[in-house]
């Protein structure tokens, strides 16, 4: 057993491979949250009226609210008036070709593997790159434009489609939601948006690449994807950020809007710097993500949550229209010592609505992770059904594990079930593929990919093997 | 090929080897029969490396010596055990096992690794061998596989490793007659000059159809009786009682062994 636990230790402290930081020229407001602050957003992006109302509603809002304490999170407290809300590299933030990329920015995207050069880019994938608080350059829209989907950084959409964002824009989380939706509503400086025809299918993976890079910032994206009436997209995000010993706030709102027969898939690689093994530095994420289910519409959230030091986030799916189905997958690794309180919520609202919940949680060295989540079926939602799995994976003595699921059943006619588990990885499990040949610490990669299998496999394929890959580099030296 | 001195082992104090001396030649096929107890799982582990027991004596197979070496090491330098017990690892698909099992020997002794495309054609040759269907390799490691399906992937998994000794440790137990004959006739066909072969087991029944060079009793973590495959037919119809009463009457003060498996 020690042998094991002394290999575990060494994977949990492995060392985050995107913790390298560029030197870009920064427009960085001066720390300080007030109602010029927000003014000050709004004018720097050019906004229309309405909108810096919404954003002043907000701030209003988030004045009278108070964080959230009720998840299983140690968090030291947040001066929220120290931080910048503004930081933007400052060449042109909006290009009209890939080879307008300032050369450091490309740089930087390219040692994070996700090239923006033309003759580089993923083939079938589009990226909206954002740095800090602007989004410097999307890829393939006009293949997109052909099939009608717009796909655009927030900024634009709001320039260019104003009536399509402000009809949706809250309609799903609303400004006072929660004192962190509400601080991103007030502050929220770019993002993406993504809509899609009715009866369009997206011809292409739509994605969105976040990188935190200046310091002592915060960062509060956007993002609004509507699919009208009979159409498909699917979406994915990733996120990493320079290794820093201060912790950086990270408070991101997802509204998705699916329309009649409607399908969105959200995936999520979120691998924010996880801080040092003493829980120094790292990304406070605190995200609120949530999908509104028309008629026969699907949404589906798929995460892998590998990083940042809190992590706080139940992306979630308002069952809206009968037959409609919500779905969430999700893989959550908590070590070093990082905490984690993720999980989802199921609102069933129309008759005959379909959920189900997969969670996959792993705690390795001092590392905690809660799965929370709530299964609601209202009065209206006649035969509705939910099916939970939790699992959990404990590597080594000093991590934990908590499942913490909440149902509240209204209709008589619902069927909810729910499994957990908790295990560990044995040591027969390792002798047995060391005896093989494999070397403990592949054994145990292996055997710990196998555990998130079921999620892995609802990735797009570029992302799966990214996934697998992350796993096994998180928990490098961790594994027994 | 193997040889195999003064070997002993124990957990915890407890000794449950208690110098073990055997030597395989290449190409042979030698049978470790023995009450429960006597050790010959333990034997099985002891040269596979297996955490938790402490270990003397010497173990070498084609001159390196491995008791010094870690399991994987063992694994690349040719040494390849059966399991009793094959662990599910759930999840990971078996395909995508075995090609690791094997690139990761191959990599250890500085070999190319082997592509997908060149691997499903090594895979494919080997199910033949334990009559599996294609569909076995896309199924998570012996995760809901019956008992004779985890016995015909062990047989599987050392056709693909291709061992210079393989140690199978009751690989009998828990088969039927046609699982038996299945995994009896993969064997058959692994045998070869230059591999070695060391087949534990309880029953006689298994012999018939592996026929082994020689049967050696175990008993009390000593090998006390050897001889060619006559020897399991007297045991079949005596048992292990002579050797229990009367071999060993010189160590009486010896702990019965209980702990191992």
């Amino acid at each position: 057993m020690s042998e094991t636990l002394r290999e575990i230790k060494e994977m949990t402290d492995a060392s985050y491979e995107y913790g390298f930081s560029t030197d870009l020229e920064t427009d960085i407001a001066p720390p300080g949250l007030t109602e010029d602050t927000v003014r000050l957003i709004s004018a720097k992006k050019d906004e229309p009226e309405w909108l810096l109302d919404w954003r002043l509603k907000a701030f209003e809002a988030w004045k009278s609210m108070d964080e959230p304490d009720w998840a299983k999170l140690e968090i030291k407290p947040i001066d929220y008036q120290a931080l910048s809300y503004w930081a933007a590299p400052t060449s042109k933030p909006v290009l009209d070709s890939m080879d307008d990329v300032d050369p450091d920015i490309r740089d930087m995207f390219d040692k994070l593997g996700i090239p923006l050069h033309e003759q580089k880019m993923l083939s079938n994938v589009a990226v909206d790159a954002i740095v800090d608080s602007v989004s410097v350059v999307t890829t393939f829209k006009e293949t997109l434009a052909e099939a009608g989907v717009i796909f655009c950084s927030f900024s634009e959409a709001v320039r260019d489609h104003p009536d399509l964002v402000r009809e949706h824009l809250g309609s799903v989380v609303p400004v006072r939601d929660n004192f962190f939706a509400a601080l991103n509503s007030a502050v929220f400086s770019d993002g993406s948006f993504c809509y899609i025809p009715a009866g369009v299918r997206c011809p292409m993976e739509l994605s969105t690449y976040f990188r935190i890079n200046a310091m002592n910032t915060g960062q509060f994206e956007r993002t609004l994807i509507v699919a009208e009436d009979d159409s498909h997209v699917s979406y994915l995000e990733g996120c990493t950020a320079p290794q820093r010993d201060e912790n950086q706030l990270h408070a991101a709102v997802v509204e998705l809007v699916a329309k009649d027969r409607s399908e969105i898939k959200y995936s999520t690689v979120q691998n924010w710097y996880p801080g040092d093994e003493n829980g120094l530095g790292g990304i406070y994420n605190f995200v609120t993500k949530r999908g509104r289910a028309h008629t026969d519409a699907k949404i589906s959230w798929t995460q892998v949550e590998t990083g940042s030091a809190i992590t706080w986030k139940y992306p979630s799916v308002i069952l809206q229209g009968d037959r409609s189905v919500g779905e969430f997958y999700s893989v959550a690794l908590s070590s070093k010592r990082q905490q984690a309180d993720t999980g989802t919520k199921m609102i069933h609202i129309g008759a005959d609505t379909t959920s189900s919940i997969i969670s996959k949680g792993i705690s390795a060295a001092h590392g905690q992770n809660t799965y929370r989540g709530l299964v609601k079926v209202l009065r209206s939602a006649k035969n509705a059904r939910n099916y939970t799995q939790c699992d959990s994976l404990l590597l080594g003595p000093d991590c934990g594990a908590h499942t913490i699921p909440y149902i509240e059943v209204k209709n008589p006619t619902a069927r909810v079930e729910h499994e957990a588990s908790t295990s560990t990885v044995g040591e027969d499990q390792l002798y047995y593929c060391r005896q093989r040949g494999m070397t403990e610490e592949d054994a145990m990669s292996m055997i710990v990919n196998g555990f998130c299998r079921e999620v892995f496999d609802e990735l797009p394929m570029e992302f799966a093997v990214e996934a697998g890959r992350l796993l096994s580099v998180s928990l490098e030296g961790s594994v027994g | 090929m193997l040889h195999v001195k003064n070997l002993t082992a124990s957990i915890g104090g407890t000794p449950i080897l208690n110098g073990l001396d055997l030597d395989v030649g290449s190409g042979e096929v030698h049978a470790i029969m023995g009450p429960n107890g006597s050790g010959k799982s333990t034997f099985a582990h002891a040269l596979a490396g297996r955490d938790g027991y402490e270990i003397a004596g010497t173990a070498t197979l084609d001159g390196v010596d491995l008791l010094d070496m870690e399991p994987e090491a063992r694994a690349a330098a040719g040494v390849f055990v059966g399991f009793q017990y094959p662990v599910e690892i759930p999840g990971v698909n078996n395909m995508y096992f075995l090609r690791t099992a094997l690139n990761s020997v191959r990599r250890a002794r500085g070999e190319t690794e082997i592509g997908a495309r060149d691997f499903l054609s090594i895979a494919q040759e080997a199910m033949d061998l334990v009559e599996m269907k294609e569909g076995f390799l896309y199924r998570a490691v012996n995760a809901g596989f019956s008992g004779g399906e985890k016995k015909r992937n062990e047989i599987l998994q050392m056709a693909v490793m291709e061992p210079l000794l393989a140690v199978l440790d009751e690989t009998d137990s828990g088969l039927d007659i046609d699982a038996l004959r299945i995994v009896a006739s993969g064997v058959n066909a692994l045998r070869g000059p230059e591999r070695s072969m060391i087949v534990i087991t309880h029953y006689q029944r298994l012999l018939d159809y592996i026929k082994p060079d020689f049967v050696h009793v175990l008993v009390d973590g000593r090998i006390v009786k050897s001889g060619d495959h006559t020897l399991a037919l007297h045991l079949e119809d005596h048992g292990y009682a002579d050797f229990v009463n009367h071999d060993l009457d010189d160590a009486p003060e010896r702990p019965l062994s209980g702990a191992t498996r």
